[in-house]
């Protein structure tokens, strides 16, 4: 069993509408000196097997073509072996 | 024979109904096109209308691009098939790399409900040859996520080109870089635009008929190529 961890997370020049209002949110809460706030997605997939080969290729492709927008966004893949 | 314009319906999309009365209305034969069927029932045309296919998971048009009739539109535009995609299908246009750049949250964090007013930039594509440089419509504009964004050369790029298809006048209502409401391929046949032309085709139910023409167009393109 393998867990595999993607994170995406926008560009550092694409505008992030959704990080500014949190950051606003966090201000309003009493949290000073917040200076910039990025909102990502984290996508968590537990696969059956070792994770290798043609099937760790196809995941990476997969993480950049699906899960991201190469456009727009960045990911980082992080494969955890032996996920319960 | 009349031209015949598929629209594509996707689980979630809203104006394929309306798309289809647009192009009945400007004169052309709408046909339904089914998301899993990669038949394109030899269609002349193709319009991806809005909406929200696959409820927008993931990200706009992201799991649509996939779908098994968009091999088929890929494979089509690629050889000239004109595809006209609104509002969600912009986003789907975008994300099968038919269109360069993305579309972003709106820069407001609101949907945006609104009449428009756009101004023509190019008429040298298939779905806007029967307008003028210049022209000003007005037409609706309903999205959260219609920010288009790219990168400074892209836009560089389109502006060069001359691809940049209309221009948001007056407000710009969701951050889109440059104003930019709608963009064209290099070739003309694929354009993408984030209002709703095809609201906008009958006095009766639409602010204008401004859109209309969007579908003419695409007909008159194909009649004066046969």
């Amino acid at each position: 069993m393998a867990r595999v961890v993607v994170d995406v997370m926008l560009k550092p020049e694409i505008l992030d509408p959704q990080g500014r209002a949190v950051q606003g949110a966090l201000g309003r809460l009493g949290l000073t000196g917040v200076s910039d706030v990025r909102q990502g997605k984290q996508f968590v997939i537990d696969i059956e097997g070792d994770l290798e080969g043609d099937r760790l290729a196809l995941m990476h492709t997969l993480a950049e073509e699906l899960l991201s927008n190469p456009v727009i966004e960045d990911y980082s893949m992080t494969v955890l072996e032996d996920a319960q | 024979m009349n031209p015949r314009v598929g629209v594509v319906t996707f689980p979630g999309s809203l104006d394929d109904r309306d798309a289809a009365r647009a192009v009945r209305i400007a004169g052309g034969e709408p046909v339904a096109l089914w998301h899993g069927d990669d038949d394109l029932r030899s269609v002349d045309a193709v319009v991806l209308p809005g909406g929200f296919s696959y409820g927008d998971y993931l990200r706009c048009g992201a799991i649509a691009r996939f779908a098994p009739v968009m091999h088929s539109i890929v494979e089509g535009a690629k050889s000239g098939l004109p595809v006209l995609g609104i509002c969600n299908g912009f986003q789907i246009l975008c994300e099968s790399h038919l269109l360069p750049g993305a579309l972003t949250r709106n820069d407001s964090l609101h949907f945006i409900c609104r009449d428009q007013r756009l101004r023509i930039e190019d008429t040298t594509s298939m779905w806007t040859s029967d307008y003028e440089p210049g022209d000003e419509i007005v037409i609706p504009l309903k999205n959260g996520e219609g920010g288009f964004v790219a990168d400074e050369k892209t836009l560089d790029m389109l502006e060069g080109e001359g691809r940049v298809i209309a221009r948001y006048l007056e407000l710009n209502p969701n951050g889109s870089r440059r104003d930019i409401a709608g963009i064209r391929n290099e070739r003309g046949n694929v354009v993408g635009l984030m209002p709703h032309p095809e609201h906008a085709v009958e006095a009766l139910v639409g602010p204008t008929t401004d859109g209309l023409a969007f579908f003419t167009s695409v007909l008159n393109s194909l009649v004066g190529a046969a």
